[in-house]
């Protein structure tokens, strides 16, 4: 135990003693800011009438009719938040490979399922650290932005802090899926590709797809995307659903997302984590 | 003061595929001594090593330190300092928190830190970030790793390289320091000559395969005698030579005559009244010797 103990300290050192978390945290809460404050100011301003919806293209559908815009504003924090942990999971191991860092590693705990466990442990509380960042930027500038609008940012409602709190674990379940991919594809450009195509481009082409027919929906609730969407309960992704397949309850979005890091970080461990290291 | 435990290779093999990089390796390293662990590029020596420290998995065989295998030592990095591929960084981290991360992990106290940098004379550089280093530097964090848990075990690979003179004997002198305390010491290089200053045994491989082990003075061997002789009167010198039956050619700083005995040659050429300019005994140096067993033309 004291080993693993140690393991963690590490691999929180690993982290903070280098400037990529940083930049990620910079990049994600300007980002986030930017889109949930944007939106937030321009879906407020439809909703109560200070922006026309005439100087909105809606595709003649009229209003949008969002029912509540917060939780969807505050949820931009994952749903497109979410690629940061994972790319801070994936650095987390790649770059062990890639700097050759796992002899040292392994010669200072050469136990290295105590090792990839410490790391995922690690990634899942920084990713959370990414959540709360996300989180800080599309409640407090997204909040702020409908606030401006007159509509009500619901800070007092214990659904927000609900969703909040949701928002805090998927953001550490990516990281998690994040570290398992590393392993699982140890080249750190390869796994960076797949990562930056699968979540920009792939899985919301995917989804889209499989919305227009019910059985696709369903299975496309399983894809990692949708399930988080669904552990977080709110997303501007599952707005327009045509085939109104019903989406995952919250705590069955968070069993994919955990299965999805479990199965990752174990295939991983035993492709790459458990060879020899030359 | 640490105390160096007995490394044990038994019959290590490692197979790659169809290749074998290392074929039934087995020999000891004791403590109070520099053991060179040599053989040219490519023979297996830092495949060895890495199955010493599980890093490698060996197709068959046990390596141990004290008869305990690396992954089952209850504190590692205080038993056996390592010091691989001199690459082993992120560029974007500071010695100091480089060193520091493996600190914690094993448990170190945090002021060993500096202790170590200062040791291999880093110090100054010690918040510079490591992808700034050069080579030379790059090899002494590799060391200061190694010291970090003040082991009693050391096992070095190609600690000399991209040294500069400076450090090479600074290196050295820190190699016997490190055996005169009673540590164990292993050393490996594919240049004899890099490491005969410093060892006090040698383990030669070639080819995955154990080709000598011994002290490093029994690569002292001749396994051709010969002795130069020359005179300003060759002819007669020659002639005096084939009178007692000794075989001999004609070399550029003399004749190479077949015997390992320069006295039985001056009282021939004191008996037959002729003029000695150069007697001497030509010894193969160790370097031939090393090169002979390792295969000659392999070592380039």
């Amino acid at each position: 135990m004291t080993t693993f103990l140690r393991s963690v300290s590490a691999e929180f050192a690993k982290i903070f003693t280098t400037r990529l978390w940083w930049l990620l945290a910079i990049v994600l809460f300007c980002y986030i800011g930017l889109i949930a404050g944007g939106l937030g100011a321009l879906l407020a301003g439809v909703e109560t009438g200070v922006i026309s919806p005439d100087t909105v293209n809606t595709g003649g559908a009229g209003a949008f009719g969002f029912g509540s815009l917060p939780p969807i504003i505050y949820s931009f924090a994952s749903s497109v938040g979410y690629v940061f942990p994972v790319l801070l999971g994936v650095l987390a191991t790649t770059g062990e490979f890639r700097h050759q860092t796992l002899t040292p590693t392994f010669l200072a705990t050469p136990r290295r399922g105590v090792v990839l466990a410490a790391k995922t442990v690690t990634l899942v509380l920084v990713g959370a650290g990414f959540g709360v960042v996300g989180l800080a930027a599309s409640v407090g500038l997204g909040g702020g932005a409908l606030s401006a609008f007159g509509v009500d940012a619901l800070l007092l409602d214990s659904e927000t802090w609900l969703q909040v709190g949701r928002t805090i674990l998927a953001m550490g379940l990516w990281a998690a899926i994040g570290v398992g991919f590393g392993v699982l594809v140890p080249s750190q450009v390869a796994s960076i590709v797949v990562v930056l195509a699968f979540t920009q481009f792939v899985e919301p082409l995917l989804r889209l797809a499989a919305s227009f027919l019910e059985v696709t929906a369903q299975i496309g609730n399983f894809l990692p995307g949708s399930a988080s969407d669904a552990l977080v309960g709110a997303s501007v992704f599952t707005l327009a659903n045509p085939a109104g397949a019903p989406p995952l309850d919250w705590w069955q979005g968070g069993l994919v997302l955990l299965g999805y890091a479990v199965v990752a970080t174990v295939i991983g461990y035993a492709v790459s984590w458990k060879k020899d290291v030359t | 003061m640490p105390t160096g435990a007995v490394i044990e290779f038994t019959s290590i093999s490692k197979r790659f595929g169809k290749v074998a990089a290392v074929n039934e390796l087995s020999f000891t390293v004791e403590p109070g001594r520099v053991t060179g662990f040599l053989g040219p590029n490519g023979a297996g020596k830092t495949t060895s090593l890495r199955i010493l420290l599980g890093l490698v998995a060996p197709t068959s065989g046990t390596a141990t330190f004290g008869g305990v295998r690396y992954r089952d030592l209850p504190n590692p990095l205080a038993t056996v300092g390592a010091a691989l591929e001199a690459a082993s960084f992120h560029p974007g981290r500071t010695a100091q928190n480089h060193l520091g991360v493996y600190a914690i992990a094993a448990g170190l106290p945090r002021t060993r830190v500096m202790e170590v940098l200062t040791q291999v004379g880093l110090a100054a550089h010690a918040a510079q970030r490591v992808g700034g280093y050069s080579l030379g530097m790059r090899q002494r964090l590799g060391l200061a790793y190694a010291l970090l848990g003040d082991p009693g075990v050391l096992v070095l690979d190609e600690p000399i390289n991209g040294l500069d003179p400076e450090g090479i004997r600074w290196i050295r002198g820190f190699l016997r320091d490190m055996a005169a305390e009673g540590r164990t010491v292993l050393v490996s290089s594919h240049l004899l000559s890099e490491v005969q200053q410093s060892v006090d045994d040698v383990v030669i491989i070639a080819r995955g395969e154990l080709v000598h082990l011994g002290p490093l003075s029994s690569l002292d061997t001749d396994a051709a005698p010969q002795t130069i002789v020359d005179s300003p009167n060759r002819e007669a010198l020659g002639a005096a030579l084939t009178a007692a039956g000794i075989i001999f050619s004609i070399g550029r700083t003399g004749l190479l005559a077949a015997t390992s005995d320069p006295a039985l040659l001056g009282h021939l050429a004191f008996t037959a009244g002729v003029e000695l300019s150069v007697l001497h005994r030509q010894k193969t140096g160790l370097e031939d010797s090393f090169l002979a067993l390792v295969g000659g033309s392999h070592s380039l």
